[in-house]
C-alpha cells in the first residue's frame, strides 16, 4: 500500500469527536487533551459553540504532537473518529483517514426531522459502520453498570485511550482533577470499561 | 502553562496589561472573553445593553484614564461604529482595547463580515492573533500601543481562535497607575471646528503607526523556498504551515496597516506571491494597493467559508490523501427549541392565526425551523420590531395577514426599544411579542437588563418591560404564561383583532435550561387513546416522536421534562403525567 499524502505537515494525531449536543463530547476532548499536555506534547482543541448546541450536531478536533500547527480537521484526516452516536459517525465518515481508527457508540439518538416523520434513519445503521470497520461501543450499557449513564462519555474516552500512547494512570490522573470527587469511582470505572472493550 | 481558549487568552492578556474596565455585550464567538476577564482580581467588568453602549463606556473609561477592554462579535462591530469610528479621532487616554470576533463559515451569525474592513475604514490599528499564545501576547501589547499612539487598537479573532485551546504561558499583572484626565476640548469634542484638525492629527498618528508597522516584530517572515511566497493573517497561518511547508510565508500580525514596504520587499524576494485569507478579500485588496502583483492559484481558493490545510493544498494543486464519500442519504440534524422552552407554545399559536412573523436574534430564532415554521424575517438585533412597522406601513389598509413582531428580552434591551420607540411614535400598529426568558439564552445565560443579574453579581434593578412599553404610551399591553396555551392563543388572538392600534404581549417565563427554573417534573406519557393525529408532534419537541407504523405519538421519558406543553394540544385526553 502506497502512503497517503498529508496536507498537516506538523505529523500531529488528530482525533475527531462527535456527537450530538449535550452529550459530553467537551469533557471527554478536555480531559484528552490534558492527558496529552500532562505527556509533554503540544495540544490543539477546537470546539463550535452557539447555535449547534441546542441538540444539534457537534464536533470537536483535539490536535496532538510534538508540534501542531492547525486546530481543524479535513477530510481524510482523522486518525481517530470517535463518535457519540451512531448517524454523526456517518456524517463525519468523509474525516476518518484511510486506515484511520472508528470507534462508535452503539447508540443512535434521532434527531428532530425523524421524530416529527419528516425524515428517516438510514437503513443498516450498524452494518454500514461495520463496513468502515467501527469499533461498536455499548457505551450506554457499560456507563449504567459503572454506576450511572451519565459517564457513557468516559468510557468511549476509554476506548480511545486503548489506541494512544499514554499509560492509564496519567489518564485516570486528569479524570479525578477534572470529574465532580463524588462521581471519581464511578469514571474510573467506566473508563476501565471502555478500554476493555476495545481491547477483548 | 494553561490550556486557554483564545478569548480566555485575551481576557488573560488584559489582566496582565493592567486593564481595569470591560464592557461588552455578548455575541458568539466573543461571549467567554469578558466572562474570563469579569472573573479576574482587580477589575470591573459589565454587559452593557449593546456594543455600542460598551464601545462608549469604554472611551469614557479611557478618557478618565484606565486601560479598558471592549469585546464584541463581528455584528456587533456594526453597532459599536458609530463612536469607533469617531474614537479614532479623539484617541484615548488610557489603552482601548476592542475585540472583534469574526465567525467565517457563519456557526452561529448572520453573515460573514469581515471586521479588517472597520479597522481600515475607521483608521483604528487592528492586530490578528494565529493562536492563543499569541492572543494574550498581541492583546497585551495593544493596551501599551493604544497609549503610545494615542489611538484605540483592534484585536480580531476568528472562531477557530476565539474557541480553540491550546497551551499558553501566562505572566503577572501588572498594576498601572491611572492617567491623569484634564479638560481638553480640542481632543474630546468633535465638533466640526475640532474635528477638521483633529482629523489631520489622525493622519500624522497614523503615519507613526505604519513606520512601527514595517518593524514592528507581529510581522514575521518565515523563510522557506524562494519561489512561492503566501502573505496571511490569524488562523490561516496555521492551515499554510501545515498544507505549505516549503512556502515562504509573511504572516501579518498587523493586519491594519499592513506593512506596504515590507510587504512589497517579500513579494520582490520569492517567485511568485499569493494571499490566502478566508471569506474575504480584504488582505488581497491592501497587497494589491501597495502595488504587489499576485499569482493565481492553480484552484482559486474557497471564495466563502472557513479554509483549512485541505482547501489551500487544493488549490496549490497538491495531492490530497483520499477518504469516504461524504454520506448524502443522512437526516439532518438542526438545532432545536430545548424541551419545555416557553417559546415553543408562542410561535405553534401565531402560526394558527398565519402571522406573518418578523423574527430576531437569539435562541428563539430556532422557531423558523420546521415543523414550526413560525419566522419569516431574521436580519439584525432589533429589526423585528421595526421591520414589522415596515411591512404594516405597505399593507396597512389592505386584507392582509396580521404583523407580529416577535424579540427576546436581551434582544429587546439591545435595540427593541428604540425600534418600539419609533413604531409608538409614528402611530404604527399591529402586534409585538416580547419573550422573557429571563436571560441572553443562547450565548450561554448571561444577565442582562431585564433580569437585573450583572456580570460580577453586583446588586442591580430588573427594569419592568412593562413599564417601558406603557411609558411609551402603548396602551394595549399584556403579560401572558406563555406555558399556558389558551390564554396565550386568548392574547394573541385579541391582539391582532386590534387592527388599528399597537398591541405589545410581554411571555413571561424563565428558560427551560436555567438551573433554577429546570426542576424537572414528572414525565408525560402516551396512553391507548392515542389516534396518531399528529397535532402534538406539530409543536416540535424533542421528547416527541411517532410511531412510524402507527402514527401513534410516543414520549421519550429521559428527554421529557414534564412541562404539559403537548398535553394541551391533545384533543383526546390521551397524554397524560406519569403518576
Amino acid at each position: 500500500m502506497t502512503a497517503q499524502p498529508t496536507v498537516y505537515s506538523d505529523n500531529a494525531t488528530t482525533i475527531l469527536l462527535a456527537g450530538v449536543g449535550g452529550q459530553g463530547t467537551i469533557l471527554a476532548a478536555d480531559l484528552l487533551a490534558k492527558t496529552a499536555m500532562a505527556n509533554g506534547l503540544q495540544v490543539k482543541l477546537s470546539e463550535i459553540h452557539g447555535m449547534s448546541q441546542r441538540g444539534g450536531a457537534v464536533t470537536t478536533v483535539v490536535r496532538i504532537g510534538e508540534k501542531v500547527n492547525s486546530m481543524v480537521c479535513c477530510e481524510g484526516c482523522a486518525d481517530y473518529l470517535l463518535s457519540f452516536e451512531t448517524t454523526e459517525a456517518l456524517r463525519n465518515i468523509q474525516f476518518l483517514k484511510k486506515d484511520g481508527t472508528l470507534l462508535v457508540n452503539d447508540e443512535s439518538i434521532k434527531p428532530l426531522p425523524v421524530l416529527t416523520g419528516k425524515a428517516t434513519m438510514p437503513e443498516n445503521l450498524k452494518d454500514r459502520l461495520n463496513d468502515y470497520n467501527a469499533h461498536l461501543v455499548p457505551a450506554t450499557r457499560l456507563a449504567r453498570i459503572a454506576g450511572t449513564t451519565k459517564c457513557a462519555n468516559v468510557v468511549l474516552l476509554g476506548a480511545l485511550a486503548a489506541g494512544l500512547p499514554f499509560s492509564t494512570e496519567s489518564w485516570e490522573e486528569q479524570i479525578r482533577a477534572k470529574v465532580p470527587p463524588k462521581t471519581i469511582d464511578i469514571n474510573i470505572k467506566a473508563f476501565h470499561a471502555g478500554m476493555e472493550c476495545v481491547q477483548e | 502553562m494553561q490550556f486557554l481558549s483564545g478569548n480566555e487568552a485575551i481576557a488573560q492578556g488584559a489582566w496582565e496589561a493592567g486593564a481595569r474596565i470591560g464592557a461588552a455585550y455578548p455575541g458568539t464567538p466573543s461571549t467567554e472573553t469578558m466572562q474570563a476577564f469579569a472573573a479576574k482580581e482587580g477589575v470591573y467588568a459589565e454587559w452593557a445593553p449593546n456594543e455600542k453602549v460598551a464601545v462608549e463606556v469604554g472611551v469614557g473609561a479611557s478618557a478618565a484614564g484606565a486601560r479598558v477592554l471592549c469585546t464584541m462579535k463581528h455584528v456587533g462591530v456594526n453597532v459599536a461604529a458609530d463612536p469607533l469610528f469617531t474614537a479614532a479621532y479623539t484617541g484615548v487616554n488610557g489603552g482601548l482595547v476592542v475585540l472583534a470576533a469574526d465567525d467565517p463559515g457563519m456557526h452561529s451569525s448572520q453573515n460573514e463580515q469581515d471586521s479588517r474592513f472597520y479597522a481600515m475604514g475607521a483608521r483604528i490599528p487592528m492586530m490578528e492573533p494565529s493562536d492563543s499564545a499569541e492572543a494574550l501576547q498581541f492583546t497585551k501589547a495593544a493596551f501599551e500601543l493604544s497609549e503610545r499612539f494615542d489611538l484605540p487598537f483592534f484585536i480580531r479573532s476568528t472562531v477557530r481562535i476565539s474557541h480553540a485551546k491550546c497551551p499558553v504561558e501566562v505572566g503577572e499583572r501588572e498594576e498601572v497607575e491611572l492617567r491623569h484626565y484634564s479638560k481638553d476640548p480640542s481632543k474630546w469634542v468633535m465638533m466640526p471646528a475640532n474635528a477638521k484638525p483633529r482629523r489631520l492629527e489622525l493622519d500624522r498618528r497614523l503615519a507613526e503607526v505604519r513606520a512601527w508597522a514595517e518593524t514592528c516584530e507581529f510581522n514575521q517572515v518565515i523563510e522557506g523556498s524562494s519561489e512561492v511566497g503566501i502573505i496571511c493573517t490569524g488562523a490561516v497561518y496555521q492551515y499554510v504551515a501545515d498544507a505549505m511547508p516549503e512556502a515562504s510565508i509573511l504572516k501579518l500580525g498587523v493586519a491594519w496597516p499592513i506593512p506596504e514596504g515590507k510587504v512589497r520587499e517579500f513579494a520582490v524576494s520569492v517567485d511568485r506571491v499569493y494571499v490566502v485569507e478566508e471569506a474575504s478579500d480584504y488582505l488581497s485588496m491592501q497587497v494589491k494597493a501597495a502595488g504587489v502583483k499576485l499569482s493565481d492559484t492553480v484552484q482559486p481558493l474557497p471564495c466563502y467559508g472557513e479554509l483549512s490545510p485541505l482547501a489551500i493544498a487544493k488549490a496549490f494543486g497538491k495531492p490530497v490523501p483520499e477518504h469516504i464519500d461524504a454520506q448524502t442519504d443522512l437526516p439532518g440534524r438542526p438545532p432545536a427549541l430545548c424541551c419545555g422552552c416557553p417559546h415553543r407554545i408562542v410561535f405553534k399559536e401565531l402560526t394558527k392565526q398565519r402571522a406573518i412573523i418578523t423574527g430576531d436574534i437569539g435562541c428563539y430564532t430556532l422557531g423558523a425551523l420546521p415543523p414550526l415554521g413560525a419566522m419569516e424575517t431574521t436580519v439584525d438585533m432589533g429589526a423585528s420590531i421595526s421591520m414589522a412597522h415596515g411591512f404594516e406601513l405597505v399593507m396597512q389598509g389592505t386584507k392582509h395577514r396580521p404583523i407580529v413582531g416577535v424579540i427576546g428580552d436581551s434582544t429587546f434591551g439591545h435595540s427593541g426599544i428604540t425600534s418600539l420607540l419609533n413604531t409608538a411614535y409614528n402611530n404604527g400598529a399591529g402586534t409585538i411579542c416580547i419573550l422573557d426568558n429571563r436571560t441572553t439564552a443562547m450565548t450561554g445565560h448571561q444577565g442582562n437588563c431585564f433580569n437585573g443579574i450583572t456580570l460580577q453579581g453586583r446588586p442591580s434593578r430588573e427594569m419592568n418591560i412593562e413599564a417601558i412599553v406603557r411609558a411609551l404610551g402603548i396602551e394595549d399591553v399584556k403579560t401572558v404564561d406563555p406555558n399556558d396555551m389558551l390564554a396565550t392563543r386568548d392574547a394573541i388572538k385579541k391582539a391582532i383583532a386590534n387592527e388599528n392600534e399597537l398591541s405589545v404581549l410581554i411571555f413571561r417565563s424563565p428558560c427551560a435550561l436555567l438551573r433554577d427554573s429546570f426542576q424537572r417534573k414528572k414525565p408525560y406519557e402516551v396512553t391507548s387513546g392515542c389516534i396518531g393525529c399528529g397535532v402534538c408532534v406539530s409543536i416540535g419537541c424533542p421528547a416527541l416522536s411517532r410511531d412510524p407504523q402507527t402514527g401513534t405519538a410516543m414520549i421519550d421519558r429521559d428527554q421529557c421534562v414534564g412541562c404539559g406543553q403537548c398535553q394541551q394540544y391533545c384533543h383526546y385526553a390521551s397524554i397524560v403525567q406519569e403518576d
